[in-house]
């Protein structure tokens, strides 16, 4: 709630000054691998409660991106800073403690364990710390935890299989079921890598209405997403990335009618 | 899922049970006598201990046999510095084999998967062939560390004479080479049989508190997957210390527990072979189950006294009922498996649990359980959910 009135107050001098009230920076970050540049001279930043998508061709990079966000990959160059606090550098767990959680684009889950443990223990992480030695606490004796949990699976429409296996899951369903272990951390910044991919029709809608419910919260958003309907309906400002480089940014509006866009990606798939 | 605490309760009771009862559930496999029934409540607590690492993590360590080492050394020093009292024997092991899990996980853990294994094998064989080089001044090398009479001559060492100062400060007279005891009571025999009982089911309960704990469900998700849990927040290498201690010191217990009974310790029990060894009752019992390693560890120890005792002559009576020339044959054959052929039978069996029941033996009870619930299906289903409750 907090969130939302900071942003609110201070949306003028957002405007005034572009990067100002910006949580997110990526500065002039190089990535290459054996030769092939994944990223060069990437410049990005994501303004406190907005939902900033990155859209582009596949292997322009995007993941790539997320990558060296959250501590995967360490870039050649340059730097992410998040909040103040220096990224580059930092171990992911650490990077997630300060409030950076991550959807990954192939569903990483915890296959063995059922569907409402993959949930409780991101809960359990954000409220313990990245270690705490309580070997004799038993694990959902603490209701409270536990009633989020279902309902945090429940926002995702995973109420009726709180105890199947991850494993045993389709693809959609493990999209979500991430969904809501990025959710149950209440993020500051939370990294969507097609989140709706794979998804039916119907449950990309149903994703697209959780998302927008989560913004009013206040959540920063970066999503990366190759489905328009996806990107227009959620998205307050758009990067285009082809070719390991930010070709264009801007609102939705002024993508849609950007001529270099609509040669680099648009062009092959709608508009 | 989360009210099971009664099935928890109805779990240690039966295990508690089962465990006490022991020397009436081995009579009629001919298994009751201390010296066996000794090694089955030791080897249960080491293998239930390896299992939180192993079955928790997923981590196999190659080297815990030389935590039994270290335990078995440091209580047989504190029966000749301190006292013949098992308490001080067993906490000190406890203690010491910790800081040795501490220092050797530490650095093992700073890699996964093989070059792990292999790392925790190269520190168990470097413990191993320090205790017959360097050392021996502590170990006494291949002769073994022993009790020996109280020191009168000041010139002896203490591998000759033993001092302990707390028994000499309370006035405990000793007539010859005591032995250890509990508080008067003697650790051989039955009753040293009851006292590595007890501190089993203590061990078991601790396990099943620590599986079913915060702490033991973080460690099942580094097993899942461990680069998710990076990025869910959580620093996988302290999880993996802590378990790697805390299996550490149930080695050192058992290893604590060996020297308790039978007031002798050597080298060869840091072995790999005995690392091995506790890999194989884990698999065999079921990896990640509470009860399956103690039951591996039961039946490898059973197995071995009784299958390493038979030899060729014992063999060719059993098959006296075939024709002369089949009975020579056979006998000849199958005492290949007996006797000193004991680890090929080990491996044999082995290398059937492993293709055909990779869960163990846990894995086939859940699967004869399974065979007779299958018919109705629903029924079980709805009767069980609605019978926990009322129970
Ligand atoms: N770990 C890696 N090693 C080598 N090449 C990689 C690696 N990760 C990504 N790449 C390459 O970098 C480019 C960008 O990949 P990626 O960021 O996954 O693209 P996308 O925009 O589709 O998410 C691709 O050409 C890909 O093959
Ligand atoms: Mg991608």
């Amino acid at each position: 709630m907090a969130v939302t009135e900071t942003s609110a107050t201070e949306a003028p001098r957002e405007f005034q000054s572009g990067v100002a009230n910006s949580v997110l920076h990526i500065n002039d970050v190089h990535k290459s691998f054996a030769g092939l540049h994944a990223l060069s001279d990437v410049d990005l930043a994501v303004r406190e409660g907005e939902t900033h998508a990155i859209i582009g061709p596949n292997g322009a990079g995007k993941s790539t991106l997320l990558n060296v966000c959250v501590g995967r990959l360490k870039p050649d160059r340059g730097s992410v800073t998040f909040d103040g606090e220096i990224l580059t550098g930092k171990e992911p767990h650490e990077i997630n403690q300060l409030g950076v959680a991550r959807v990954f684009q192939t569903p990483e889950v915890f296959p063995d364990l059922t569907v409402l443990e993959n949930v409780m223990v991101p809960a359990l992480s954000k409220r313990d710390g990245h270690f705490t030695l309580n070997p004799f606490k038993r694990f959902g004796a603490e209701t409270r935890l536990r009633d989020e949990a279902e309902a945090t699976l429940k926002s995702v429409g995973l109420q009726g299989q709180l105890t199947a296996l991850a494993s045993s899951m389709s693809r959609g369903d493990k999209r979500r079921l991430e969904l809501a272990m990025g959710l149950i951390q209440h993020p500051r910044l939370l990294l969507l890598d097609e989140p709706t991919a794979g998804m039916a029709r119907h449950d990309t809608n149903a994703t697209i209405d959780l998302l927008k419910q989560i913004k009013e919260g206040g959540m920063t958003k970066v999503i990366i997403e190759h489905d328009m309907h996806v990107v227009f309906s959620l998205a307050d400002r758009i990067s285009v990335l082809a070719g390991g480089r930010i070709i264009a940014q801007g609102t939705p509006e002024e993508i849609k009618n950007n001529p270099k866009v609509k040669e680099a990606y648009l062009g092959d798939e709608e508009v | 899922m989360f009210s099971q605490s009664r099935n928890d309760w109805l779990l240690f009771i039966g295990f508690s049970i089962a465990v006490l009862c022991a020397p009436i559930l081995m009579e009629p496999f001919g298994g009751n006598y201390p010296d066996l029934l000794q090694k089955l409540a030791i080897f249960g607590l080491f293998a239930i201990g390896f299992n939180i690492l192993f079955g928790l993590t997923g981590y196999l360590s190659f080297g815990h046999a030389a935590f039994i080492g270290v335990g078995s050394y440091v209580s047989i020093w504190s029966f000749k510095l301190l006292t013949m009292n098992a308490i001080p024997a067993v906490l000190f092991s406890v203690i010491i084999a910790g800081v040795f899990a501490f220092l050797i996980g530490y650095v093992s853990l700073r890699r996964s998967g093989i070059y792990f294994s292999i790392l925790t094998l190269a520190f168990a064989q470097m413990c191993y062939s320090l205790a017959y080089s360097v050392l021996t001044p502590i170990t006494n090398g291949e002769t073994g560390l022993q009790l020996r009479a109280l020191r009168t001559n000041p010139d002896l060492g203490l591998l000759d004479a033993d001092i302990r100062v707390l028994d000499q400060a309370l006035g405990i007279q000793e007539t010859s080479v005591p032995t250890p005891n509990f508080f008067g009571l003697q650790t051989s025999g039955y009753e040293g049989f009851y006292f590595c009982a007890v501190i089993l089911i203590v061990g078991f309960f601790i396990a099943q508190k620590i599986t079913n704990s915060n702490f033991g469900m973080m460690l099942k998700a580094i097993k899942s997957n461990q680069n998710r849990l990076n990025y869910t927040g959580i620093h996988a290498r302290p999880y993996l210390l802590a378990a790697f201690v805390i299996s550490g010191m149930y080695a050192g217990l058992a290893g604590s527990l060996m020297a308790v009974t039978d007031p002798i310790a050597g080298a060869e029990r840091m072995q790999w072979t005995a690392s091995g060894e506790v890999v194989l009752m884990t698999i065999l019992g079921g990896v990640g189950t509470l009860v399956g390693p103690v039951l591996g560890a039961g039946i490898i120890k059973y197995a071995e006294q009784k299958v390493s005792s038979w030899n060729e002559g014992i063999i060719s009576d059993f098959f006296s009922f075939l024709p002369a020339g089949l009975q020579d044959f056979t006998a000849s054959f199958v005492s290949l498996f007996v006797g000193e052929g004991w680890h090929l039978t080990l491996g044999l069996l082995f290398m059937v649990i492993v293709i055909f029941l990779p869960g163990g033996m846990m894995e086939g009870f859940r699967r004869i359980v399974g065979l007779f619930k299958r018919p109705n299906d629903n029924d079980t289903v709805s009767n069980s959910a609605t019978a926990q409750p009322a129970e």
